[in-house]
């Protein structure tokens, strides 16, 4: 077990290693040059060469990731003499679009994401195993038809038109609900709440539909192996036979299932962000791309690549917590 | 290949029947579902209007890219004049905002661009998935140690993250390569989907070719001597058509929701190509007064993306009679 998860995570860790690699070899084909990119209008060429030295983006496209790799456990200092300045560890880079340090930008965004994930994933997990269990045990009636149905088409509506639909009745029309804009739960967290909602439920409703559908035919599975018939034929309830018995087994590829998506959607849930205006690492991102501010671009990269990274550990180790079956080697 | 895929399917056949290819028993299921029989139609109608895009528009007189600014009223800040977004005989879906453009010609030109990159893509996945997953999984050995960790890298990539931050790169190259800005967000799209979708596919491929090199039509090519290329494309891929078949009607609606989300960040397809997407973005400014440009392009999107579901849905039922209606 333990020599399992030292494996486990090394390879994680190579891959991190492989991700951030490719993540700056693909970023060094841009045509454009990032030093020319620090400047506004009033560019000269004396200051785009200044800024190149004190970015280090004069050096060789290897060094400059070992900088980078530095920065991020040691911190790094940028420039010489009066003019330099010191990004403490762990450094993700500078933004000069911004004139500020990337890792806090990052640090800000970062729980506007993990509520709307968090809570997002607490509502479609929900509802998706719950109905998928509900479709599981109609079978071929007409509930079940509804369900799948009913996931069909929430599987088929693109989340942005979902929370374009939402924004647009319930704010605009209904008048439910004041206009979303973001403000820390620790601060107002009635208008926290009435932001956030809106974002949950159109999130919940693009993933939910896929949990159903994975849900009842994992139930659907299950129920039809012999250990269920003998829970069954010991006379135990049905709700253990169902809940205990049978939702445990099929629980692995929805654990799966689940920690990847959450994971990518702490990586910034870049759609809904943007629908809804919340200052998440998504919209971070996107707005580094549309300024090209590829110092950002890297980072939110990198972070969201890392929660995926140790998502897939997680979820390996999480198998032989919940399937019995499961031996790890 | 086609002839091929008939012929050579039989061996791995499920229960035949009166002597039916698995394709035709396959066919015959999804000819009994009715509702993928109507999506069916749905997806054929779709393709038609998008093929016969020119020809409609220039029937009903006229096109997605002229300016007409005598359908906006200037005294409501060029909201289309009339009630629903100026809906009228000459413009049935009504015209943008702004620029007094026809919404239908916008739709029908968005869905050509939209079908076009999917379509693209979802081929350039389908080769090189195929390709890559058969490779791996019958030469096996460091081959398929080095394809598989390359597909883990691929896949621990942040998806919609990359996708966008790399469309400056891209588009930029592209640019210096002599495309036009507009063209290059559509090759662009292209290349990206598909090079982010075949490791799915290759990892399939591969599973199935582990189990079908161990069979005895395959033991039997090797010791009559066929060359190894023969064996993985004649013997072997023939067999594999039916998951690339499943794959591939169900990625298509993925790609194309994924394209109208990345116009619609504005990472897509950008002006003045039409497209689902970035219409939508651009109807939020109006959507308190002009709705109907909000729900046309995205009832559309819905509509093409919710067939697509259902008839893959249906064609994985056909072709794995065992899973009944299934998850992905």
């Amino acid at each position: 077990m333990t020599a399992y998860v030292i494996r486990r995570i090394l390879i994680g860790l190579m891959i991190l290693v492989l991700l951030s690699m490719a993540v700056f070899l693909l970023f060094d084909l841009l045509p454009a040059d990032p030093a020319a990119l620090t400047c506004g209008k009033n560019c000269t060429p004396e200051i785009i060469e200044i800024n190149r030295v004190r970015l280090g983006l004069d050096l060789p496209l290897w060094q400059q990731y070992i900088e980078f790799v530095k920065g991020l456990f040691a911190g790094r200092t940028y420039g010489s003499g009066t003019a330099a300045f010191t990004c403490a560890a762990p450094c993700l880079g500078y933004s000069f679009r911004k004139g500020e340090e990337v890792t806090p930008l990052i640090l800000e965004a970062l729980p506007v994401t993990i509520y709307l994930a968090v809570g997002a994933f607490v509502v479609w997990i929900t509802a998706g195993v719950l109905l998928g269990i509900f479709a599981a045990l109609r079978r071929g009636r007409w509930q079940e038809k509804v369900t799948l149905g009913g996931a069909l088409v929430g599987y088929s509506f693109p989340s942005f038109f979902i929370g374009l639909l939402l924004l647009f009745f319930v704010v605009i029309r209904w008048r439910l609900l004041p206009y979303p804009s973001y403000v820390p739960p620790t601060e107002d967290p009635v208008r926290f709440l009435q932001t956030m909602i809106l974002p949950w439920i159109t999130l919940a409703l693009v993933f939910a539909a896929f949990y159903i559908r994975l849900t009842r035919n994992q139930m659907l599975e299950t129920l039809s192996e012999d250990y269920i018939r003998t829970a069954r034929s010991k006379g135990l309830p049905e709700r253990t036979v169902i809940g205990k018995h049978g939702l445990r087994a099929g629980l692995t590829p929805i654990v799966t299932a689940a920690g990847l998506d959450l994971a990518g959607l702490l990586g910034g849930a870049i759609i809904v962000e943007s629908v809804f205006s919340l200052p998440g690492l998504g919209r971070l991102a996107i707005t580094s791309v549309l300024d090209s501010d590829l110092s950002i671009i890297v980072a939110t990269v990198l972070v969201a690549g890392s929660f995926i990274v140790i998502a897939n550990i997680v979820v390996d180790l999480l198998y032989a917590v919940i399937d019995p079956r499961v031996r790890l080697t | 290949m086609t002839t091929d895929v008939v012929t050579a399917a039989e061996p791995a056949a499920a229960p035949q029947v009166a002597g039916l290819s698995l394709r035709q028993l396959a066919w015959r299921r999804l000819k009994r579902d009715k509702a993928a029989m109507f999506a069916m139609w749905l997806l054929i109608f779709i393709f038609g209007t998008a093929i016969l895009a020119p020809l409609i528009t220039n029937l009903l007189g006229v096109n997605p890219y002229d300016f007409d600014l005598t359908v906006l009223d200037p005294s409501q800040g060029s909201l289309p004049a009339g009630a629903w977004g100026g809906i009228s005989l000459e413009h049935p879906l009504g015209v943008e905002p702004l620029t007094g453009r026809d919404l239908l010609a916008r739709l029908l030109f968005g869905a050509r661009v939209s079908l076009l990159i999917a379509i693209s893509a979802v081929a350039i996945i389908a080769i090189v998935g195929t390709t890559i997953g058969i490779v791996a999984g019958y030469k096996g050995g460091w081959i398929d140690t080095l394809i598989g960790r390359l597909t883990d890298l691929i896949l621990a990539f942040p998806l919609i993250l990359m996708l966008i931050a790399l469309s400056p790169v891209l588009t930029q190259r592209l640019q210096a390569m002599g495309m036009s800005p507009e063209d290059s967000r559509v090759v662009y799209l292209i290349i990206v989907f598909a090079f982010f979708g075949w490791p799915y596919l290759a990892r399939l491929i591969r599973g199935q070719v582990l189990s079908l090199r161990e069979r005895e039509f395959v033991e039997a090519a090797v010791a009559s001597g066929a060359p190894t290329r023969r064996i993985l494309f004649r013997e072997v891929l023939p067999n594999l058509w039916a998951p690339i078949i499943v794959y591939v009607t169900i990625s298509i609606p993925t790609i194309i929701a994924s394209e109208a989300a990345l116009s619609y960040l504005g990472v897509g397809i950008i002006e003045p190509t039409p497209s689902w997407g970035k219409m939508l973005a651009d109807s939020v400014r109006y959507f308190a007064v002009v709705p109907t440009y909000l729900f046309i392009p995205g009832t559309a999107l819905f509509i093409v993306v919710y067939a697509f579901n259902i008839f893959g849905d249906a064609v994985r039922d056909a072709l794995d009679p065992r899973t009944g209606r299934n998850a992905r």
